[in-house]
């Protein structure tokens, strides 16, 4: 059971980061917007592993993007920070429950999922272009990049969840 | 250090967060003074290998394009060649060059960001060396930043970090070409003094003053032109000649004088 996990992370790690790569990050749709679907990972983790591993895999997976799309080490930073954050989004969503034994997230309200991949968008989007752009005095120009590319990603994740969605038992 | 211990395993993932995150953003401030880490960038042995495949697979989709680009660039260099009005031209003896070009392709592009950087397929075997210049049939591209075995990384002119001289054509009015992250076929010069006279189309070059391009390398037109806050400089908007969003082929220039050159300023500055 374990390894099982274990190599369907680490499958879709991979396939994450060169759809990204090869793909989105050369969409460019309106000029600008390249949505970033390798936040799926995050959102697709399972929840009871340890919060550690799962901390270093995200640093992990931020840093390939970066290496491949010359960001430096923006991703990274971004994807840790959700990744530190999603325990304290999860019980800000879900409530309690999701700290029993038998909370999946397949059983969650659809308006409870797309809640929760809506919030780890937006802080990844935030702590992301607050750091590309780096100066408050383009504070529109981070706003716009949010919004736009926020709502592109959501709707290209929501896309992928369903199509790929794991199975309900 | 009972206590030492217990806070360091309650809040372990927080300093874990914190660590990873004072990483990164070690990286990050780091390469937004002058250079990139030589190590996060896509000329690295994986991406660069990866970019190829997935450039030598997409590559076909647009051959006649770009074969009815280089006829045309061919073209125009034959009409040069037999217009020529110097009746005597010198032998081209490689000791009298001054430049020698290296053709690239791009295999990765991207003008969506700030800072934007694209990835040749040509590197340090092909003697593609940091701070050469590359410039494609019509135009200006970038200047060579990082570089691996197989692989080049080239800083574009749209990036934010990019300065470059530049000049109006056919007089010696020179400034620097920047890049406000406004649009993707716009760079802006700066630093044109007020009193000299602009019109809208007229063609912006690379300047002489680089050591880096030849001169005359044309870069585009003049789009709009504003004076700046202090009312002493124009800020000239330049439209591309490039289209940015669709580069192949590029040529990778390398100047031989660059050395020599750079040993006699620094000598110039230390006295």
């Amino acid at each position: 059971m374990i390894s099982n996990y274990f190599f369907i992370n680490i499958i879709r790690f991979i396939l994450l980061v060169l759809v990204q790569v090869l793909v989105f990050n050369k969409l460019n749709f309106f000029g600008f917007i390249n949505p970033m679907v390798y936040i799926l990972f995050l959102y697709w983790y399972p929840i009871k592993q340890n919060r550690a591993t799962f901390i270093g895999l995200s640093f992990l997976l931020g840093l390939s993007i970066d290496f491949f799309s010359d960001t430096m080490a923006i991703n990274a930073a971004s994807t840790i920070t959700i990744a530190y954050l999603r325990p304290t989004i999860m019980r800000f969503i879900f409530g309690v429950n999701y700290e029993f034994q038998s909370f999946k997230l397949g059983n969650a309200t659809r308006v409870q999922q797309i809640t929760f991949l809506a919030l780890l968008i937006i802080v990844h989007h935030m702590v992301f272009f607050t750091l590309e752009i780096f100066s408050f005095a383009n504070f529109l120009l981070i706003l716009k990049k949010i919004l736009s590319i926020g709502l592109a990603t959501l709707v290209l994740c929501l896309l992928f969840s369903s199509l790929f969605s794991v199975k309900k038992e | 250090m009972q206590q030492i211990i217990n806070f360091i395993i309650r809040y372990k993932n927080f300093l874990l967060y914190i660590f990873l995150l004072i990483i990164s953003l070690g990286f990050t401030v780091q390469s937004h003074s002058y250079h990139q880490s030589s190590f996060f960038n896509s000329s690295n042995w994986i991406a660069g290998n990866i970019y190829q495949t997935s450039f030598s697979v997409t590559s076909y989709f647009d051959l006649n394009k770009e074969n009815k680009q280089l006829i045309e660039e061919n073209n125009r260099l034959r009409d040069q060649l037999f217009n020529r009005e110097n009746e005597n031209p010198t032998e081209l003896d490689s000791i009298q060059m001054n430049y020698t070009i290296a053709s690239g392709k791009v295999i990765k592009n991207s003008y969506a960001n700030l800072r934007n950087y694209i990835t040749i397929n040509k590197g340090e075997k092909n003697s593609i060396k940091i701070d050469m210049g590359v410039i494609t049939a019509k135009g200006i591209l970038g200047i060579v930043e990082n570089t691996s075995n197989n692989f080049a990384n080239v800083q574009s002119i749209l990036n934010q970090n990019s300065n470059i001289n530049a000049k109006i054509k056919n007089t010696n009015h020179f400034g620097s070409l920047v890049w406000n992250a406004k649009s993707y076929n716009i760079v802006q010069l700066i630093d044109i003094p007020r009193l000299v006279p602009l019109t809208i189309g007229d063609t912006i070059v690379t300047g002489a003053m680089s050591s880096i391009f030849p001169e005359d390398i044309p870069i585009g037109t003049i789009k709009k032109f504003d004076l700046d806050t202090s009312k002493s400089f124009y800020t000239i908007d330049v439209a591309l000649f490039n289209d940015m969003t669709n580069i192949k082929n590029v040529y990778i220039v390398n100047n031989i004088n660059r050395e020599e050159i750079q040993q006699l300023e620094a000598e110039t500055n230390d006295q």
